[in-house]
Formats: structure tokens, sequence, C-alpha cells
């Protein structure tokens, strides 16, 4: 089978501060804060002046979907929630929401956790990363 | 310097388990050369668009392949990408290569060939127009991007499952007569509120399908139009882009690149939406049409549901949207679309599409948009050739 999409270690590797360890941005010219990690701000350009910034991992959810029939390689997770999640800090993120997935609604208070997300065939790589759980 | 189309054409849109790629680019330029009456060796320059022949059919430098298989050579010949808008680019780049006093005659075109992958392959390929890092990554889908759109259209103006039903039902009602469609079958809003959820609350008949096809359109100079009896002009042209990422946007209820694109094409054109007497519209999911209606000026933002629900859109409806039968009915092979588009606008604005003509049309809008809409593309067109 063609697999031009086969991820490797370095792709993976390289968003290790945002996907394991929710490192953002924040411009301190325009105070905007940005999820995941920039090296310009596309507000202020060559005039701004970006930082490091932790996330808590704490979020809310403003819209969200059940994924029924899935891309290649995430058929065995299927039906999975799906959220576009407003993060407490300021910025936006797509997020899967793990559980009960009837619980999944607007304006659910969530919160990241550790997961497997992907496992690149038989002989490729198994991704971690962030998932999201309902906090309330 | 004035710009007309004077040639279009299209293959069926089908699932062309007997066809390659190369077969259908060139049957879609054949088609337009003939409508032209235009010599293939007079064409001096190809812009084609295509997505993703890399990871449909393991197929890059498409461009030179088309000239050669349509014994072409030795004409320049350029692809365009830009997702699901990708042949509306390669529309404005063969335009502005005429404007620009290059050339004369320009052939633009789409072509794709979807149907060689497996489903869930297709899905994850057509995911290479989301933010790989944070969309695709986590397993979200097109349908998954629309679904989140549709939920917040939802949540936010009340616009309801049946009044996006309808945009499905309409589009397969206008579909019907196209001989052109892979689709042409009438639905109901209860066999599309029936059909199965692909990613809640869109549902199968909320989709566009997976398809073949290509189109082809022939773009002259005011000199060369001269000779033509019916050219249709280019009126307006506007692109924009907006964030990859959905989630990136302040609003997801809104194209903000549909906006400012259409208000480019408007000004060029000196017209205003209620000038525009058909639209054909990128409804690769039933709430794309309804914010498309909305984002054209059509309608004021939030009230594209009821506009669809008051029958507003039927071809001989107040603003007839996807008269031939839309993405939904007529196919969606993605970097064939926009060029479709301009194709159908075309054969309106010349009054001679039979079952398919919108009554006394004079201006036409084609809306081509790539993505959850990182990409968007609006073209005017009229009968009547501009001062």
């Amino acid at each position: 089978m063609r697999m031009p999409h086969k991820s490797s270690v370095p792709l993976f590797w390289r968003l290790k501060d945002s996907k394991y360890r929710l490192i953002g941005s924040r411009c301190t010219t325009c105070k905007e804060v940005f999820f995941p990690k920039k090296n310009l701000c596309p507000v202020c350009r060559r005039r701004g002046s970006i930082e490091d910034m932790q996330f808590n991992g704490n979020g809310r959810i403003v819209s969200y979907t059940i994924v029924r029939v899935p891309p290649e390689g995430f058929e065995k997770y299927a039906p999975y929630a799906v959220a576009v999640i407003d993060l407490e800090e300021g910025a936006r993120v797509s997020g899967q929401v793990v559980g009960n997935i009837t619980k999944v609604r607007t304006g659910k208070q969530v919160r990241t956790v550790f997961r497997k997300i992907h496992e690149d065939g038989s002989d490729g790589l198994i991704n971690y990363g962030l998932k999201w759980e309902i906090a309330e | 310097m004035r710009v007309a189309v004077v040639g279009v054409g299209q293959t069926k849109f089908d699932e062309h388990w007997e066809k390659s790629l190369r077969d259908l680019s060139t049957e879609a330029g054949a088609i337009a050369l003939r409508d032209s009456g235009i010599d293939g060796k007079d064409i001096q320059s190809l812009y084609i668009g295509n997505m993703s022949a890399g990871r449909f059919i393991g197929q890059e430098h498409l461009a030179a392949l088309a000239v050669d298989q349509a014994g072409l050579i030795p004409i320049p010949a350029t692809r365009c990408e830009a997702a699901c808008a990708s042949s509306a680019l390669a529309f404005r780049e063969a335009y502005f290569s005429i404007l620009s006093g290059e050339y004369d005659i320009v052939m633009a075109a789409g072509a794709e060939k979807m149907t060689d992958l497996k489903g869930t392959d297709a899905i994850a390929t057509l995911m290479g127009a989301g933010d790989q890092e944070w969309e695709s990554a986590i397993g979200l889908t097109f349908a998954g991007l629309y679904a989140l759109i549709a939920r917040d259209h939802m949540q936010k103006y009340g616009t309801t499952r049946e009044q996006m039903a309808m945009v499905s039902v309409n589009n397969h009602r206008n579909g019907v007569l196209n001989p052109l469609a892979q689709f042409p079958a009438e639905i109901t809003v209860e066999k599309v509120l029936k059909s199965p959820l692909i990613s809640d609350p869109l549902r199968l008949l909320d989709c566009s399908p997976i398809t073949d096809g290509a189109a082809a359109v022939i773009l002259v100079s005011e000199k060369i139009a001269k000779r033509f009896e019916n050219p249709i002009w280019i009126l307006g042209s506007g692109q924009a882009s907006d964030t990859l990422a959905l989630h990136h946007r302040k609003s997801m209820t809104e194209l903000v690149a549909t906006k400012v694109a259409a208000k480019k094409a408007y000004e060029q054109a000196g017209l205003k939406p209620k000038n525009i007497d058909l639209a054909e519209v990128h409804d690769c999911f039933s709430i794309n049409e309804i914010i498309a209606i909305e984002d054209l000026g059509f309608c004021d933002k939030g009230k594209g549901g009821k506009f669809v629900e008051d029958g507003k859109i039927a071809r001989d409806g107040e603003k007839p949207i996807n008269p031939t039968g839309g993405l939904k009915s007529i196919g969606h092979p993605v970097g064939a679309t926009g060029v479709r588009q301009i194709a159908d606008v075309v054969k309106q604005l010349r009054g001679e599409y039979g079952n398919l003509q919108v009554k006394d049309a004079r201006f036409g809008l084609a809306l081509n948009i790539g993505g959850s809409g990182a990409t968007s593309v609006v073209n005017i067109f009229g009968r009547d050739k501009p001062k």
C-alpha cells in the first residue's frame, strides 16, 4: 500500500513543546496569545516580540462533532468526538474529547489528558499527545 | 484590456474507472476547443488546477503531462493548487496572463482523479487541505470541520437541520436535468435526515461525493474576442486567504476570505449582490451553501437558512443558486470544480442551457472555496462587454 504520509520521529519531536507541554506564545508588543507556538506575531510582524507562554490545559467547548467516518489510520477509534475549544488563556484549538461521546456538549469545561493519538500502521510510529476530557 | 471566455468543456463527473486523469483532462480540453472553434495549436499557455494527484494517483508534474497528452507541446504549462479552489486559481492565472499582454489565447482547466484510492485514504488525502499538525493529526475530516461550522451556525443563528437538508434537495432537483452530473436523482428532506451520520450533525446527503472529472475553459483577449458571436466577459475577479486551521479564526460562521474576495469582485464589476442573476457556489457540504449565500451578500448574516427555506434559491426563484446541480449533485472532483462552475456560469449567460437555463441571465457569479475557507475565489461574468 502507498503510504505517502508515513510519519517520521522528527515530525513529532519538533512539536514536543506545544503537543506535549502545552507551550504557546505571547506577543509582548500587542499582548495577543497564540497556541501552538509561533515564531512570528501575525498582528505585529517585525515589530512584534514573541515569547513562550505556558498554557494550563483548561478550556471550554465552543462547537463539537462526532466523527463517524474516519480518515485512514483512525478507523479503530471511530466514532470519536472532536471539539473546538477556547483555552482559558485566550487562544483556540481543536481536540478529541475522550470518554462518553454522548456527554460532549457546547459550553462544557474540559482539561487536557495524555493519550495515544494514532498508530501509523503495524510497523510505524505510535503517536501520543493531548486529548481532552470533560472536567465537570 | 478586457478578457472573455469563448469556449467551455466538461467531462461527465462520475466514477470513471475506465479513464485515467490524463484521459479526463484531454477530453475536457478537446470539448472546450470544439465549443470555441479555436484550433489547439493556437493555445499559447495552459493553467491547470489540481489538488492532489500526487496522493490520489502518485502523479506529480501534471501540467506538462496535460499538454503532452493533448498534443500541445511545447507551450508552457502551469499547475495551480489551493485544495478545492485549485482550478479557480488556474483560471485567475490564465486571466492575468492575458491582462499582462503576454498572451491572447489561453486555456484554464481543472482535473482530479479521486476514485483510485479507497474511501478512508481519499478522506485522509482531502485532509491534506487542513492543518496537518493540528487538525488532520487528531483525526479531523472535512465533514468534521464543516460539522463544527454547522453546529456553530445552528447555535448562533437557529439554522435548522431541515434548512441544511433543503440545500441538498434543491441541488439534486436541479441536477436531475444535468447530463454531466454524477448523481442526477431527486431526494427529499426526509431522505437527507434519514441518511447515515457522517460527522454530527452532517449526514451522507449533506456531503458532496468523491468524483473523477475535468473541466476546461478558453480565455481570449478583447482583440480575439471580436471574432466570436457570444463571448462572455470577465467583469470582476477576487481571491483572498484566511487561516488554514478553522480554530484559528475569530468566527466559524462566516468565511472572511469569501467576503473579501466578493467585495473585490463586486467593486471591479461595478455590481451589487442584488444584480447577480445566478450563482454557482461551493456546496461541498450543505451548510457551506447557506454560509456562501450570506457571505456573498444575498441576505443578512444568519438568515441563509431561512433564505433557502423560502425557496429563493430555486432555478426560477429570486436568486437561483447552483441551478445546474451544485457540487452535491454534479459531483466534486476537487481540482476541477472551480472551472466547472465557471463553465456553467458561461453557459447560463450565453442563454443556451436548455432545461437548466436561468431566465434572462445577464450577470453570473462563481464562488470556489479551498479547505474550510482558507482560500476563496469569486469571479463575476457578464453577457455584455463592459465599458
